[in-house]
């Protein structure tokens, strides 16, 4: 068992793994559209987190890479997803997503 | 020589192009003077060429472009001019010119007017290209052309549903007829590996082929049921008298003058085939007879102007056919330009009555139009001579010389030529009797209506009835000819293509007949004047009419009623039957099974989809989940 900067690796891996299953359950149980949307960028962040445990600890810089990337999807993809929130919520005057259900067969 | 070839049937699709595309742009005298110089330039271009074929008798052909080749059939689009073309392409340019001429005044209020002068620029077109083919399949093209534009022509007034009735059966009939010509022309192909006339009738061709006489016979059987079908021959002659539905100048053009001589020109044009089958050629006499004499038949007990012209016109055609079952190919045609004049003539003039009765066609509420319509009273009397055969106008030299080649083929054929004849002159006099003379027997609305047509409606009459008094002059019988030192020229310049009729009869014998007929055709005459004017016979309305057989030739032997019977309607219960039992419960069936099918199940499957984000994003980690367990 190596050591990264005085942390064990499985550490990382334990940490990034409970970020992700956090995120993964607030998208599914919460209703709020705000919450979800944060889970996603959560579970998005559990997961450049260990893209760049990794990176470290085999010394190969391309998950780094990797990681600037979505960094920069995800800045993108929120600045929509929120502008999107924000007309529904002007048009529906909510974000909850029990209430918003009407885009079905 | 070539490019003036190609130029003549350019000139009316060119015209019609023009009209059929500006349409509402163009002001309505606008177009039809673009629909009658088209047609003239036509006119005079085929008058050069004729000019020239007079000089030189050599066939001209020129092809226009390769059209389909294919292995080793190979068909160009060519055109071939030669005597019978030629003769051909006046008498259309030339009748259709003056008949265009005719139609400016007689359509001008007509809010169709545009669409009308397209049309006749697209029939003349088609016409053209029917007779200047120089193989059958460009025949073909003409021959469907005519057909379509003479259907759309008879519906003209399509707001009225009897002429889209009239229409379509003439549409119909002539389908017939088409099939086999199309059954001929493959027949042709596999027989004799081209459809050229150049190539078949070159001479000994057909002679030396391995051929047997039957297959020949089948042929020419074929070519004969397509010119039935044009031409209006029995049993497939019905539509020409209906086809009276469109307006009188359509019926003057295409249903007198050109369209329905089709069939002569294409027998007349396979002539060399028709004259190696003589059991073809019986058939043809006798149904040309048979024809001639049940229109005349029922033209004698018609009362309606434009019908009685039009059973003259059947009675008529079925005259030149007997001249093509003898032999007599040079005879037909003669008769068939003659025809064109005299009969354009006479449909012409009653279009210029009904103008003058607005609207009405019925001769028995007509009566006394002489004074008030001077010019079409004296065109029409030459008309009338003229189809009486009255010398020495157009219709007795031609009506002559079927009715002697006749005599030397067969008497009794002359019999009941003769017979035909006299009625001819019996039912057109007692139409122009009851017409012109006499008292007016209208209302007094139509009376005050009357009025002698504009110049451009007299002129193309005055025209015409030239050309029916002095056309005959072409054409003199040999025993008249040698006398005053004349020959037959119209003989002599269509002998290359036609040959000169082999039956010969004596001159005294001639002469007999010819005096024969003419003592004969006064005397029905001077007893339709005693009739119709002297007596002031007037035949009695529908519901008083008596003696069996007048009724039944007033009904036109109910031949429509019959065919309705035999054909129509079983056919019409067969299609029900299809409609009901077979198209709607299992081809519709089946696709509308299918249909339901696939709405059943979505409706079962779209339960799946609520909506809610939560419940897809569960669904969307379970399986994932489910998808990794599987695969590692």
């Amino acid at each position: 068992m190596q050591n990264l900067h005085g942390i064990p690796i499985n550490y990382y891996v334990i940490l990034s793994t409970a970020l992700f299953c956090v995120g993964a359950l607030g998208v599914m149980l919460r209703r709020n559209a705000i919450i979800i949307f944060m889970c996603v960028e959560l579970m998005l962040n559990a997961v450049n987190l260990l893209l760049v445990a990794f990176s470290s600890y085999f010394g190969d810089s391309q998950a780094q890479v990797f990681v600037f990337f979505i960094m920069a999807v995800a800045a993108a993809e929120v600045a929509v997803g929120l502008a999107i929130l924000i007309m529904i919520f002007r048009n529906a005057g909510t974000s909850d997503t029990d209430v918003l259900t009407k885009l079905k067969w | 020589m070539e490019q003036l070839v190609k130029l003549i049937p350019l000139f009316p699709l060119i015209s019609f192009a023009i009209i059929a595309l500006m349409n509402r742009r163009l002001s309505k005298p606008l177009a039809a003077v673009i629909a009658c110089i088209g047609v003239l330039l036509s006119f005079i271009d085929s008058a050069v060429v004729f000019q020239s074929q007079l000089q030189s008798f050599h066939p001209v052909e020129v092809k226009v472009f390769d059209w389909i080749i294919a292995g080793d059939f190979n068909a160009s689009f060519s055109f071939l001019v030669d005597p019978l073309s030629s003769i051909f392409l006046m008498v259309i340019t030339g009748v259709g010119f003056l008949i265009h001429l005719f139609s400016v005044g007689y359509m001008k209020d007509d809010d169709g007017m545009r669409r009308f002068f397209a049309y006749l620029n697209l029939f003349i077109f088609f016409m053209l290209v029917l007779v200047l083919g120089n193989n059958f399949l460009v025949m073909f093209i003409g021959w469907e052309g005519v057909g379509f534009c003479s259907f759309m022509l008879i519906g003209f007034w399509y707001k009225d549903n009897k002429n889209n009735d009239a229409a379509k059966k003439a549409f119909v009939m002539n389908r017939i007829g088409d099939l086999g010509f199309l059954i001929a022309m493959c027949l042709i192909f596999f027989n004799f590996g081209s459809l050229n006339y150049s190539t078949l009738f070159s001479p000994g061709f057909l002679a030396e082929s391995s051929v047997s006489t039957e297959t020949l016979t089948l042929i020419t059987f074929c070519l004969f049921v397509g010119a039935m079908g044009k031409s209006a021959q029995i049993p497939l002659y019905t539509w020409l008298p209906d086809a009276m539905a469109g307006p009188t100048p359509v019926s003057a053009l295409i249903h007198a003058a050109t369209m329905v001589t089709a069939g002569i020109y294409m027998v007349a044009r396979t002539n060399v085939m028709f004259s190696l089958t003589p059991d073809t050629m019986t058939l043809v006499s006798i149904i040309g007879i048979a024809t001639a004499l049940l229109g005349a038949v029922i033209g004698l007990f018609q009362n309606d102007i434009k019908k009685v012209l039009a059973y003259s016109t059947v009675s008529q055609l079925g005259l030149m056919f007997v001249a093509l079952g003898v032999g007599a190919y040079t005879a037909a045609v003669f008769h068939v330009v003659t025809h064109a004049f005299f009969k354009a003539l006479l449909f012409l003039g009653s279009g210029s009555v009904i103008h003058a009765m607005g609207g009405e066609q019925d001769i028995r509420v007509m009566g006394g139009l002489k004074k008030k319509l001077p010019i079409t009273y004296l065109t029409f009397l030459i008309g009338t001579l003229a189809i009486s055969g009255i010398p020495p106008l157009a219709g007795f030299f031609s009506k002559d010389q079927i009715l002697s080649e006749a005599f030397a083929h067969n008497k009794i054929l002359f019999a009941l030529g003769l017979l035909v004849s006299l009625m001819t002159a019996f039912y057109m006099f007692r139409l122009f009797f009851l017409t012109f003379h006499g008292s007016f027997r209208g209302t007094h609305d139509q009376e005050h209506h009357l009025h002698e047509s504009p110049l451009n409606m007299t002129l193309p009459l005055i025209v015409l009835a030239v050309c029916a008094a002095f056309a005959g002059f072409v054409g003199f019988p040999h025993v008249i000819g040698q006398g005053l030192g004349l020959h037959n020229l119209f003989e002599a310049y269509l002998s290359p293509v036609l040959g000169v009729s082999s039956s010969h009869i004596e001159a005294s014998v001639e002469w007999m007949l010819m005096g024969l007929t003419t003592v004969l055709i006064v005397m029905v005459i001077l007893y339709a004047r005693h009739l119709f004017v002297s007596k002031n016979y007037v035949p009695e309305s529908d519901s008083h009419m008596k003696g069996s057989f007048k009724k039944l030739a007033y009904g036109k032997f109910y031949v429509d009623e019959f065919y309705n019977k035999v054909f129509t309607q079983p056919l019409d219960k067969v299609s029900l039957f299809l409609e009901k039992g077979i198209d709607i419960p299992v081809v519709d069936g089946m696709v509308r099974g299918i249909g339901k099918l696939t709405q059943g199940l979505a409706s079962i499957a779209r339960k799946i989809q609520t909506g809610n984000t939560g419940y897809y994003a569960i669904a969307f980690v379970f399986a994932i989940l489910l998808l990794f367990i599987f695969f590692i």
